[in-house]
């Protein structure tokens, strides 16, 4: 189980702090598949950072009782002068993973082939993108993070991350934070939205859709209290 | 709960990937770590040498400038090295186990390793040719060294972590780096001083530990003058302040 009770995060900026995440609040059991809708400038990227402990709260408690993986094919965390099997072997020491037992995977499911052994600044961001993915599932979590964007790549691609992810670990949780509700919609069984840095909860799916869609509407129609 | 294990685990893994990042593979990879602060070691030795740079004493000049320049390394390197270190690495934070203090400890390791083993290499080198003798008592060398790498490391995680506040203390650290090379006792023996210029110079605490290692290396013909309660008592200080200073970095990452 992960739990966010009350979490708030300010960011410091030149006109003062500016609160992104206003005391959010939310438990997420495993196994469960949990969407978070959200505009731009919600908050979304900040939650996940949270989320992954890449940042800590500015108030408020997280608990992880389960293991959280670092945002699914996130390729930021790539030093750019080493090579695709050299990031393979940083990431399993990180975790404590034998990494050679992970290679045929690693090279089936990239199909980088001799790129592996260039270094990732040579790569394309289609690539990168291939690489991250199959780092990401080289490492066994209890809680996948999905930031959008696993639309990126070829169809190809794009079904052998779903099965990859949805089908051989759909015992796993998910939190996957979208703009998009027809990803939440196709994966999700719990959604909530965030919406100017609170985090709403739903007890109907079609309840969080629609309270999303009257958020996309232009500023001087929305109306909530 | 974390344990041990893990962080070892990941200091490990940051120094692999540090060293794959700045020395790469190619011509002699790895053994930069230690040839770069060599290098730069041989050279004062031989301007020293040449330049008879001793202040009419009768130490041997190879050895004075090694064991001299050597403790330059140990705190100006390892600082400068863990300037920004938190901006630049603030990505790896995604990975959980990854936490600020690990790269700073990795970073530390791995300059003090390099300083080391390039202090260790030319000792032997000059020692097997025959321009140096060994040293007179090991054990102070190794202790004067110790000392120095303490200083290196605390003083390494308050100025990189102060880093973080703003960009100005790295402007103002290569300054203060510079000025403060004439002032630590690489180039010097303390009591080569007037008396009030040695009160000055002992407020530094890297002075003590360089002055310890040239006792244990040259024995009875140097007069050396440290206090090694003062240094640690420095030492101790500037490290609780890093690390206060350092966890309360870690918590604004990303904050700007």
């Amino acid at each position: 189980m992960i739990e966010l009770l009350s979490v708030s995060k300010y960011y410091h900026t030149r006109r003062g702090a500016r609160l992104v995440l206003d005391k959010v609040s939310l438990r997420l059991e495993r196994g469960r598949h949990l969407g978070i809708l959200g505009r731009n400038g919600a908050g979304k990227s900040t939650l996940i950072r949270l989320l992954s402990g890449a940042e800590l709260p500015s108030s408020g408690r997280i608990h992880r009782g389960m293991s959280v993986s670092w945002p699914l094919a996130f390729t930021g965390a790539f030093q750019p002068h080493l090579t695709g099997i050299d990031n393979l072997k940083f990431v399993c020491r990180v975790y404590g993973v034998a990494w050679k037992p992970l290679l045929p995977f690693i090279e089936q499911f990239t199909e980088l082939g001799l790129y592996l052994h260039e270094p990732v600044i040579h790569y394309s961001s289609g690539m990168m993108m291939r690489l991250a993915f199959a780092l990401s599932m080289a490492i066994e979590f209890d809680c996948f993070l999905i930031d959008e964007g696993l639309a990126v790549g070829d169809a190809r691609f794009g079904h052998r991350c779903h099965v990859e992810l949805f089908e051989k670990r759909k015992d796993r949780s998910f939190i996957l934070v979208s703009h998009d509700p027809g990803i939440v919609r196709a994966y999700c069984q719990d959604a909530c939205v965030l919406h100017e840095g609170r985090l709403l909860h739903f007890d109907h799916l079609e309840e969080a859709y629609a309270f999303y869609d009257s958020t996309m509407q232009p500023a001087a129609t929305v109306q909530f209290d | 709960m974390r344990s041990l294990a893990i962080q070892r685990r990941v200091i490990w893994a940051l120094m692999m990937r540090e060293v794959i990042t700045r020395f790469g593979r190619e011509n002699i990879g790895v053994l930069w770590l230690f040839a770069e602060p060599m290098m730069f070691t041989l050279g004062v030795a031989t301007l020293w040498n040449a330049a008879g740079f001793n202040h009419g004493s009768n130490l041997p000049i190879v050895a004075f400038a090694i064991t001299g320049y050597s403790s330059v390394l140990m705190w100006r390197n390892t600082v400068g090295r863990c300037t920004g270190a938190v901006q630049g690495n603030a990505n790896l934070l995604y990975h959980r186990n990854v936490r600020v203090i690990d790269v700073f400890i990795s970073r530390i390791l791995l300059e003090m390793t390099g300083a080391t083993a390039s202090f260790i290499v030319l000792l032997f080198v000059f020692w097997g040719i025959g321009w140096i003798k060994a040293p007179d008592d090991m054990l102070l060398v190794a202790a004067g060294w110790l000392m120095l790498a303490w200083f290196g490391a605390a003083l390494a995680m308050l100025v990189g972590a102060a880093t973080t506040y703003s960009e100005i203390i790295e402007r103002l650290w290569h300054p203060t780096a510079y000025l403060l090379f004439p002032l630590s006792g690489a180039a010097f023996m303390v009591d080569w001083l007037p008396a009030a210029m040695q009160r000055v110079v002992l407020l530094l605490p890297m002075v003590h530990g360089v002055e310890l290692m040239r006792e244990g290396y040259f024995g009875r013909i140097v007069r050396t003058h440290y206090d090694m309660g003062y240094m640690a008592s420095v030492n101790l200080g500037l490290t609780i302040l890093g690390l206060l200073l350092l966890r309360d970095a870690s918590r604004r990452v990303g904050s700007k």
